[in-house]
């Protein structure tokens, strides 16, 4: 493992952050932190690095007990949502910081941080300052200075939350090639379910300051361990007292067996996909279907359909 | 815009009376007294200057103004960024008190501050003359001085940093602890450049108030002369001595330090924005 946290406890003042949380990251992983905001999940991420002081339990990277160790002491990389670049230097300078405080021989370091500029695409900038670069840049840039010591691990706390949507999506998809490419330990903290889906190999989620469930992004959303982790990984909708997932409810113009009576009462058309909204005796459910059987079906609102979950929906019973 | 500046009678009357009162308050307050002391200085042009500046008690009241002035501003240097660290990087209990305490040399006379240093480092009192038993003796003499200075010039350091540091915020210096960086080296590569402007604004406030400074220093001094008489003790003794040339030249000495000053605190005000 490259990461142990084991029986984390931390609290701010009297409120709760972390209860007894305990999450392993193998080696070479690329784990998501998943959760709402105020979950705990950037507070673990803090613990790991040694930002901040667990109230107990104990934190391993690479096998070694490092709980009472001070970040500079961890060999941890560390990337801040707010780039937290050195405003005073150039980008070579910021990539540059911490093989200068590891008193790097000067052609070494150079030829380490170009290596990295190229890495993450910023050969030109090399002499430019933060203040003169993109958000998605200045995060780029980020990355290469936590990647230039050689991190142990590398550890992302909200990376791209502060970008705005097409520069995220652009960044996610590099951050999977990297990591294919670089293979350090990774840990990176969100909470965009789709994000964590896209670029995690595994996923903790975190919520209420405790592990709710943790494994590859297909086990936490076909196999959700409770109901609030269903919720959270995806759409659901409620059939007959259990949870599904909008996509996998079957719609059919005759009844079925164990199927039950619905009345259309909207059809949304969003692109490729369509949305059927319905009311099952006293309750409403919604149901994503392809355009071509919604037209089948000939969906519109005050027909009646007969809907049951799909033969391999997983289901959950509502509590 | 076509009202103000138009020809309408009222508007344009008040505006120049305006000019005219702002104009006459400032010549009568501020630019005729600077220029008649300029005047009186040079009035028998630059070698009388120079001679009532060279003498022994002058050089030796720039020399004392200076030590003093070093000391004072290199203590609340120190002192002043420490103190704007803790202020804002740290939770503490009192923390609110410290941060009103601060601010309390801006409001008390600096004639109290003098005598209140006398009350406590002064040779009847226990601390005093504890201290004078031992040979230390800071009433009457350079340490006292320093006491003084760094006392009215305080709160300039850490209220100029302060704000700066706030706006900073610790995650530059998080970053550069998980890159390797002890506490020394982060405080010397990320939060002294951070904080750079503003710092040195800062020092420049504190060494034109330590320089200026005459109260405290009047009454721990005990203005001995030749001893512990600074520029500004050397001007008000030369004065009342009628003395009036020695007086102008060190007073104009002191406006020019003054004006100095005043210029690089604007350029740095420029360079800080």
């Amino acid at each position: 493992m490259a990461i142990e946290a084991r029986h984390i406890n931390k609290a701010f003042g009297a409120t709760s952050v972390l209860q007894d949380v305990s999450v392993e990251v193998p080696s070479g992983s690329l784990t998501a932190l998943l959760g709402p905001s105020g979950g705990g999940k950037s507070t673990l991420l803090r613990v790991i690095a040694g930002l901040e002081q667990p109230d107990s339990g104990t934190v391993l990277i690479a096998g070694a007990d490092v709980t009472r160790l001070a970040p500079q002491r961890r060999n941890v990389g560390f990337v801040f949502q707010h780039y937290a670049a050195f405003k005073h230097m150039t980008v070579f300078d910021n990539i540059a910081f911490g093989l200068q405080i590891r008193k790097r021989p000067k052609n070494e370091i150079h030829k380490r941080v170009h290596e990295l500029l190229e890495l993450v695409h910023l050969d030109q900038f090399a002499k430019r300052y933060p203040a003169q670069l993109s958000g998605g840049q200045r995060q780029r840039m980020a990355l290469a200075r936590a990647l230039a010591v050689e991190p142990e691990v590398l550890l992302l706390d909200e990376p791209f939350g502060a970008l705005d949507a097409q520069v995220r999506k652009e960044l996610r998809a590099w951050l999977r090639r990297l990591h294919d490419d670089v293979h350090v330990t990774t840990v990176f903290v969100t909470h965009d379910q789709e994000e964590a889906i896209e670029v995690a190999d595994t996923i903790v989620v975190l919520a209420g300051g405790r592990v709710e469930q943790s494994g590859s992004p297909h086990e936490v959303y076909d196999n959700p361990a409770n109901e609030f982790v269903m919720r959270f990984l995806g759409p659901v909708t409620e059939l007959d007292g259990r949870l599904v997932r909008p996509h996998d409810i079957e719609l059919t113009a005759e009844p079925e067996p164990g199927s039950a009576e619905a009345t259309v009462e909207r059809v949304v058309r969003l692109g490729f996909e369509v949305r059927v909204e319905m009311r099952l005796g006293d309750q409403d459910a919604w149901a994503q279907v392809t355009r071509g059987l919604a037209e089948r079906l000939r969906l519109a609102p005050g027909e009646t359909v007969h809907v049951r979950p799909g033969p391999d929906a997983r289901t959950l019973a509502v509590v | 815009m076509a009202e103000r500046s138009g020809v309408t009678g009222p508007s344009v009357v008040s505006k120049y009376v305006l000019r005219v009162v702002v104009l006459a308050y400032l010549l009568f307050l501020l630019v005729l007294p600077v220029v008649l002391i300029g005047w009186k200085t040079f009035q028998h042009g630059l070698g009388p200057f120079f001679d009532a500046l060279t003498t022994h008690e002058a050089l030796h009241a720039f020399q004392v103004t200076f030590i003093v002035a070093l000391w004072a501003v290199a203590l609340n240097t120190v002192f002043g960024v420490g103190t704007a660290i803790l202020l804002v990087r740290h939770r503490f209990p009192g923390k609110r008190i410290l941060n009103a305490v601060i601010d309390l040399p801006l409001a008390v006379s600096p004639v109290v501050v003098g005598l209140a240093l006398i009350l406590v480092y002064g040779r009847f009192s226990s601390f005093g003359g504890w201290l004078e038993d031992h040979g230390i003796k800071i009433i009457f003499s350079t340490p006292g001085m320093v006491l003084a200075t760094v006392f009215v010039a305080l709160p300039l350091v850490v209220r100029a940093v302060v704000p700066v540091l706030e706006e900073m915020g610790d995650e530059q210096e998080q970053a550069a602890q998980t890159l390797g960086a002890g506490r020394w080296q982060t405080f010397r590569r990320i939060t002294v450049p951070g904080i750079r402007s503003a710092l040195a604004y800062g020092i420049v406030l504190c060494l034109a108030r330590a320089l200026g400074e005459y109260g405290a220093v009047a009454v721990v001094s005990g203005r001995l002369v030749g001893q512990t008489q600074t520029l500004t003790l050397y001007v008000e003794e030369r004065f009342q001595n009628f003395e009036q040339p020695a007086a102008f030249a060190a007073a104009t000495a002191l406006a020019l330090i003054a004006i100095v000053s005043l210029l690089v605190i604007k350029l740095l005000q420029r360079k800080a924005d």
